[in-house]
């Protein structure tokens, strides 16, 4: 299981969706995410597109001023699907 | 999980601030977990070219000339104010500058999203160009009932 790290705070429409949706289809099941993301869109939008594509959302945390960040974790569904909020 | 979402392009412009359009889209939306499909007709065409200067392709001396005039992703320009060519090449300076993604690192990120380009098959017969004349990652080409069968059911846009 590995953890890797994501800054998009820097990026713009539409790279911010882009890079994350790279670095998602490279994650193993059990890795996790952290994505550093800045307020506006990206907060609004990432999240959201994260969970509809079956990832788990494990937190949203605000960092320092108009910066957040999520950790996302790839698990393999069995069952009832994902109980991310 | 829920079925997908899907986008479907008609790219008829070879406009460089048009193709940003095009693939900021494609690219968005790929990224957002939709199906997307591009069809590129007459100059879009040129976004798909696997020479992206100005080269003679095509068959006949006609289309070997106008594909030559035409240019590839190198030479798309700017649709206001080209100023011969320097505009294209100011803007990605500022879009750079700025931290907005070039055409070339949209294109790319189309590419690697699995974007789905189609060439359609009238517009390659009038420049005389083949499938060869295009990049690897061109899925098909098409003419007007399978677009239409493959953009069925989804949100459909032409620039």
């Amino acid at each position: 299981m590995s953890i890797y790290k994501l800054d998009i705070t820097k990026d713009r429409c539409p790279m911010t969706f882009v890079k994350t949706k790279l670095h998602l289809e490279q994650l193993e099941d059990g890795d996790t995410l952290e994505v550093l993301l800045s307020e506006g869109e990206p907060l609004e939008k990432v999240p959201k597109t994260v969970i509809e594509q079956g990832f788990q959302l494990l937190e949203n945390v605000h960092v320092k001023d108009k910066i957040h960040r999520l950790v996302i974790r790839k698990l393999t569904v069995t069952g009832v699907g994902n109980n991310s909020r | 999980m829920a079925e997908k979402n899907k986008l479907s392009i008609i790219c008829m412009s070879g406009d460089f601030d048009k193709a940003i359009a095009v693939f900021t889209l494609a690219s968005g939306a790929a990224a957002v977990n939709y199906e997307v499909n591009v069809f590129f007709t007459f100059w879009g065409l040129n976004n798909l070219k696997k020479k992206t200067g100005r080269r003679f392709i095509g068959k006949g001396f006609l289309a070997r000339f106008f594909n030559f005039l035409l240019g590839g992703r190198d030479n798309l320009p700017l649709s206001r104010l080209n100023f011969a060519g320097a505009s294209p090449l100011l803007m990605t300076g500022m879009m750079k500058s700025r931290n907005v993604a070039t055409l070339a690192e949209l294109f790319q990120a189309s590419i690697a999203l699995g974007v789905n380009f189609y060439a359609c098959e009238m517009a390659m017969h009038v420049l005389g160009l083949t499938k060869d004349d295009f990049i690897p990652e061109v899925k098909g080409v098409l003419g007007v009932a399978s677009f239409l069968d493959l953009s069925k059911g989804g949100q459909t846009l032409f620039i």
